[in-house]
């Protein structure tokens, strides 16, 4: 009886457990500071995630199809790069769509190399995040980009504007999740990808197109990607050739930290944004506090694998590993 | 000749034929494009080659026998700034003050202790937890970035010791120190994986996880020492790499995973685990900065160095695929 009764306490938090440490740190977010629950705070904590929220939307179809993205965080600095430099080419009408055309070529060049060569996600997307960052360096000449007439463009509005009093990153960021959410869950499309991510070879013998929808999920990443790059330009209208360094790995975990497994075939877009709210909320928390940016590495390491862990531990029934 | 038989030799001594493309291409590319009248392959610039390969060699040479064991450990870059700061601090410690320079000695162990603690805890959650080590190592290359930065904040942490500097400064017939390092780490981690029980145990649990539990082979201290084993070399290469510099910044290290990573596929060992060796992995390594070294030689700029590395890690794996029988099967489905 003990037995089973541990098993459904271990069942209850496996399922909910993200959720119940999203509220655990609210609260004591809340009670240590009275701004934190405040509408501008939690508007501004939301607009700050929109970034790397959009990286993450994509980047969990790319783990729920069983592989890996890497190269998130050189392919934003890549978006933010041309899009900046086209704006003063081309003008703003005509440089969005091309840069959105560009970053989608690198996506497809991946979703070729994992999707129809079968090469090993990880180390393709490790080498893409190399090449992509030459190819950034290479198209910049290594000089920071800067838009000329900053008050004379429309350019802002995707990174500084308001619709209705809510901030345009804000709207991207949840537009984009619905629709991503939308075709994950109830389209055949959606079904596919969990499909070749679960069981690629079953997959591949209902005949369900595996190389295809590996492919596909590759361009929803790149278009996350370019749509990121395009915030982050228009927010600072200005930019360095390393401002999506780094980002890949804090993507993904927001990705993990929403319940997404690495073996592919689980995950939702709605889990993904709690995770990705996580941790914009642990970072917003401890700078109301007062506690130094870097005690947030640590509790999203302590976090992440705690998250992890349960969700094993319910799959197995036991706390520990027997090995 | 037997198309079995080269297709082996091909894929296990590729990481060396390229090694030889790149001599030879370097050598005559530099007779045009060099600045310098110096040979690309002068004994000097090749000495260099290997010294500045050290850092990321002693890391790599850890990566291998991680990875055959079929881990990964993506925190060795926030051990080695760990590591660093360790060495660098604890010289100035008043606890230490009476011993003159035995101080380095005290220093360097408090340094090495620290990788192996931080390694081991990768292992330890590894083992016990039973979660993936891509994710437990994930968090831990956070939360360990994380205690780099609580030790002194965004400030350096620098000491210059003089003892020290000369020390690194040395040569040994000729040859650096860090390439006396890197040259007996990659013996020493080749005879383990070689010749000991643990080496053969590492390969056959990353072959197949199952059968080596159904051998009775215990998965999990295994495991526990090949990380307790990154930790320990990632710190061997802070003590190298910081004993010259004499200053830790706090975000030193970062990216060095990716590096690794990479010379260690481009050596030939596989993800999935069970194969690879120390002796590609050093291939890999000396491929790379090869490449760096020789592209500078040129005259091209640091950013055609990570696009031509980049490309060569996805040709490399395509060409590995092809070779692969498993592989080209797969292809065909």
């Amino acid at each position: 009886m003990a037995n089973l009764a541990r098993k459904r306490i271990l069942t209850v938090m496996g399922n909910q457990g993200i959720l119940i440490a999203f509220v655990v740190f609210m609260v004591i977010f809340a009670l240590a500071s009275p701004k934190f629950l405040s509408l501008d705070n939690l508007q501004s904590v939301v607009r700050s995630s929109a970034i790397l929220g959009v990286m993450a939307l994509g980047v969990t179809f790319v783990v729920i199809s069983g592989n890996l993205d890497l190269s998130v965080g050189s392919m934003m600095s890549f978006s933010t790069i041309v899009v900046l430099d086209l704006h003063d080419k081309l003008g703003p009408s005509l440089a969005i769509p091309t840069m959105y055309l560009m970053t989608l070529g690198l996506g497809g060049t991946i979703g070729f190399l994992v999707g129809y060569l079968r090469l090993n996600s990880l180390i393709v997307t490790l080498g893409m995040l190399s090449a992509i960052h030459g190819l950034t360096l290479t198209y910049s000449g290594g000089k920071n980009m800067d838009i000329d007439d900053k008050a004379g463009t429309w350019f802002s509005f995707f990174g500084q504007g308001e619709i209705l009093g809510l901030p345009v990153p804000i709207i991207l960021f949840v537009a984009l999740a619905a629709f991503l959410g939308v075709l994950l869950a109830k389209t055949p499309f959606g079904r596919k990808v969990y499909a070749v991510g679960g069981n690629s070879t079953a997959a591949s013998f209902s005949g369900i197109p595996r190389a295809r929808t590996v492919f596909t999920c590759y361009l929803i990443s790149a278009f996350c990607v370019a749509t990121a790059g395009l915030i982050q330009a228009s927010r600072s209208m200005g930019s360095q050739n390393t401002v999506g360094q780094g980002l890949e790995l804090e993507v993904l975990a927001a990705v993990i930290l929403g319940g997404a497994s690495l073996l592919g075939g689980s995950g939702t877009v709605l889990k993904t944004v709690i995770g990705v709210l996580i941790l914009g909320f642990i970072q917003n928390g401890l700078l109301l506090i007062g506690w130094p940016f870097y005690i947030q590495y640590v509790i999203t390491w302590i976090i992440i694998i705690l998250a992890v862990w349960l969700d094993i531990s319910v799959k197995r029934g036991k706390f520990w590993a027997t090995i | 000749m037997n198309s079995e038989f080269i297709k082996r030799n091909l894929s296990t001594s590729a990481i060396w034929l390229f090694i030889v493309v790149e001599l030879i291409f370097f050598s005559v590319a530099g007779q045009y494009l060099s600045l310098t009248d110096v040979a690309f392959m002068d004994g000097g610039n090749m000495l260099l080659l290997l010294k500045q390969s050290a850092p990321i060699g002693i890391i790599a040479v850890g990566m291998t026998i991680v990875m055959v064991n079929g881990n990964i450990d993506l925190s060795v870059g926030a051990i080695f700034a760990m590591a660093g700061i360790i060495l660098l601090d604890s010289l100035s410690w008043s606890i230490f003050s009476g011993i003159g320079d035995w101080v380095i000695v005290v220093s360097v162990l408090l340094a090495l202790t620290t990788g192996v603690l931080l390694g081991a805890l990768n292992g330890l959650i590894v083992w016990k937890t039973g979660v993936d080590a891509f994710i437990v190592t994930l968090g831990s290359m956070l939360g360990y970035r994380g205690l780099v930065f609580m030790f002194n904040g965004e400030n350096p942490t620098s000491n210059l010791n003089w003892t020290l500097v000369d020390l690194a400064e040395a040569r040994f017939l000729g040859v650096h120190t860090a390439t006396w390092v890197f040259g007996l780490t990659v013996l020493i981690v080749w005879l383990i994986t070689r010749y000991t029980v643990h080496g053969r145990n590492a390969y056959a649990i990353g072959d197949n996880r199952n059968a080596a539990v159904n051998a009775g082979i215990r998965v999990g201290p295994h495991m526990l020492i090949n990380f307790a084993l990154i930790g320990f070399l990632a710190a061997l290469s802070a003590v190298v790499f910081y004993a010259g510099s004499g200053s830790v910044n706090p975000n030193d290290g970062m990216l060095y995973e990716l590096w690794v990573i990479t010379a260690v596929v481009l050596g030939g060992t596989k993800l999935a685990g069970g194969s690879g060796s120390i002796i590609g992995t050093l291939g890999g390594v000396i491929a790379i900065q090869l490449l760096r070294t020789g592209l500078g030689y040129i005259g091209a700029d640091t950013s055609t160095v990570n696009l031509v590395l980049g490309l060569i890690l996805i040709v490399v794996l395509f060409i590995d695929r092809q070779l692969n029988v498993k592989g080209a099967q797969e292809l065909k489905v």
